[in-house]
């Protein structure tokens, strides 16, 4: 019993990171914005998360500091295509190495050194109820916080004005445009929320996941929460579910090597960007699912003509 | 304040031309800035990073060995993106051509003669191509996105390549080091000046495959397919152009050349298979791919100088004590700045919203309208 709960446990632990980026990301493009910088903001996150927690002693402050970090570093991205019309597509590789690049330099001082975790949660008696206890108020703060974030953006996106202004401008941001709705301007934070939450998901990744730092530690994560936004096909609650199916991929294949099962660990490890493959070519065969929720103009520079 | 973009009449020729020029000025003045952030004399540093790599004979050899698989790989990649294909797994073709094209050296070292080197090259070629003949048939059969697919290629052929080189292929004379048997003789690919430095044939390749590319894109039938579908798939329909066949021809074009790129790499600068065969050079080629208009002439001009990036980041980290990590910092900050500057082709840029206009100069600005 106590073996199952740790699974789920670090299962959970896996979800969270992809969970929170795909989230975010789910807005920007809802937004008709492609970012896919996600690794690179992500991996800010990471850095940022590290950085601060152990220069502070504090994983709370590095918690912050990656969000900040994170978000500043999209605001680079949404200059350039927002302000500037740049193509996203390249301008979204370019955030990922320079992301990725800036933080291996930032981080040459911190390889090795052991980090600060955030401390999970510990109710005194609800926690110590057998089984469920420890899986529903013994998760790290983390955890919590992307549950608390689904909810909210499905809530925000399908319930609220807002919401409606935000996906309309996804759809046509010319008709919106026309509306007198501030495109660009709704655009602009949009991006950043997305910033943000790459930049919490990094943060996660070297606080909870692992509390250390390694060079490109997010290894293909921020691409995977991108191609669960497409899964999910722009819905904030299969992208909850999208990012546990790939947390359970993620461990299963780590406890597969640990287990010494005769296949090469390679090969294992190769799992979760394989599943990422075959799960987007399932999606993209159902050509009216994929065609009814894409965001119409997703990816299009939009210059308002005055 | 804020940013207005005025679109002009026609794009810029003036800008079209100076953009990367004003992209590398800038990336220059931003390294700067980070070296003096850094502690370290700006102007030392950049001396350091950007002229002292490329001072003597040998170092340009070096930068030809640099620049080849960029250039190679970019050239590959222009056509993909001329076409608004997005094949960004160039790294994954990269390993795949490297490992297809070692198969004779390895399975077979006892193999000679001249024969040897052309079928491996080729070989490299065919790898490189199937395996990115894999997002394109996702994408013309499914309609899958190639971003995305392309990009999770390169881990898996990263970790095919790791278990390779430490499992099957295993030198079982090198004292357990996860490498492959050193390729003989006929294996490698000669140098081109062995009197004054290393380059390798890899450097002619990569000029030949951009003379060839060049023609096709300007003086045949399919480039100019290429580019009618790349910027308007629905007129290039009428033409009787195919996208599906497309996406397959530019993705087996960029796949072949990049496995090229690893099998020259592997057979000319490394000299056997190990876990890691490229410092990031499919990424990088796009940076170069961008930064050269992809156009392939000047692609060769942007190869040349992002292979200088790495040269002044190992320069960096040896004479400054700074993280060549410096290298890949340059390089998206180069990118980003082409980005940028290539709006200014198409639009004008205003600052607009600092307080109102005096009333003679808003009546100027009407006048002007």
């Amino acid at each position: 019993m106590d073996i199952t709960v740790n699974i789920l446990m670090t299962i959970a632990t896996a979800a969270t990171p992809l969970l929170i980026a795909a989230i975010g990301e789910l807005v920007v493009e809802r937004s008709g914005v492609l970012n896919l910088g996600v690794e690179g903001m992500m991996v800010m996150g990471t850095i940022g998360g590290f950085g601060a927690a152990y220069l502070t002693g504090n994983p709370w402050i590095g918690l912050f500091a990656g969000i900040a970090l994170g978000a500043i570093f999209s605001l680079l991205f949404a200059v350039m295509t927002l302000s500037l019309a740049t193509n996203q597509v390249a301008t979204g590789l370019s955030l990922t190495i320079l992301g990725l690049g800036l933080s291996g330099m930032m981080g040459t001082n911190f390889v090795g050194l052991p980090g600060e975790r955030l401390p999970n949660l510990y109710i005194p008696v609800l926690t110590d109820i057998p089984v469920i206890g420890r899986l529903l108020f013994g998760q790290d703060p983390i955890f919590y916080m992307s549950i608390v974030l689904v909810i909210a953006v499905a809530w925000f996106l399908f319930r609220t004005r807002t919401g409606l202004t935000l996906r309309s401008i996804g759809d046509s941001h010319t008709s919106a445009h026309a509306l007198g709705i501030q495109v660009i301007r709704y655009r602009y934070l949009a991006v950043v929320f997305g910033g943000a939450c790459a930049g919490l998901a990094g943060a996660h990744l070297s606080l909870v996941y692992t509390p250390q730092w390694v060079e490109n530690m997010t290894a293909g994560r921020g691409w995977i929460a991108l191609a669960l936004v497409v899964f999910a096909s722009w819905r904030p609650l299969r992208v909850l579910a999208g990012a546990y199916i790939f947390g359970a991929v993620w461990i299963g294949q780590l406890h597969a090597q640990a287990f010494g099962i005769p296949v090469p660990s390679q090969f294992l490890s190769s799992l979760p960007y394989l599943a990422t493959i075959v799960v987007l070519v399932l999606i993209s065969r159902n050509k009216r699912l994929t065609m009814m929720n894409t965001p119409a103009s997703l990816g299009q520079p939009f210059v308002p003509d005055r | 304040m804020r940013l207005e973009l005025v679109k002009r009449p026609q794009r810029s020729m003036l800008f079209s031309m100076l953009s990367p020029f004003i992209a590398f000025a800038l990336t220059v003045i931003a390294g700067a800035l980070m070296f003096a952030f850094l502690g370290v004399n700006p102007a030392t540093a950049l001396f350091t990073y950007f002229i002292s790599p490329i001072t003597e004979v040998w170092q340009i050899h070096e930068l030809a060995i640099k620049a080849a698989p960029l250039i190679l790989i970019a050239v590959g990649l222009s056509v993909c993106y001329r076409a608004n294909i997005w094949n960004i797994g160039a790294e994954g073709q990269f390993v795949i051509g490297a490992i297809a094209g070692s198969i004779i050296p390895v399975l077979y070292p006892e193999m000679q003669g001249p024969f040897v080197l052309p079928m491996m090259l080729l070989m490299g070629m065919v790898g490189g191509a199937l395996y990115a003949g894999i997002p394109a048939f996702l994408k013309a059969r499914f309609g899958t996105n190639e971003i995305l697919t392309s990009l999770m290629l390169v881990y898996v052929a990263q970790l095919f390549l790791d278990w390779m080189v430490r499992g099957p292929w295993r030198d079982p004379k090198g004292f357990n080091f996860p490498q492959t048997v050193q390729f003989n003789s006929s294996a490698v690919l000669p140098e081109i000046m062995p009197m004054s430095g290393r380059a390798n044939w890899g450097f002619l390749f990569a000029l030949i495959a951009a003379v060839l590319i060049w023609f096709m894109m300007s003086r045949m039938l399919k480039g100019f397919e290429v580019r009618v579908l790349g910027s308007s798939p629905r007129a290039g329909r009428f033409a009787g152009f195919s996208l599906n066949r497309m996406v397959f021809f530019a993705f087996m074009v960029s796949g072949a050349l990049a496995g090229l790129a690893g099998i020259s790499e592997v057979s000319g600068a490394i000299g056997q298979l190990q876990p890691s065969i490229s410092p990031g050079y499919g990424f990088t080629a796009i940076i170069v791919a961008f930064l050269g208009r992809l156009n392939p002439l000047g692609i060769v001009a942007a190869g040349l100088v992002l292979g200088l990036t790495y040269l002044g980041g190992e320069a960096a980290q040896s004479v400054l004590g700074i993280s060549d990590k410096v290298a890949r910092v340059f390089q998206g900050m180069l990118l980003f700045f082409v980005l940028g500057c290539d709006t200014l082709i198409h639009y004008r840029i205003r600052l607009v919203g600092l307080g109102a206009p005096k009333p003679q100069v808003a009546a100027k600005l009407e006048e002007a309208r």
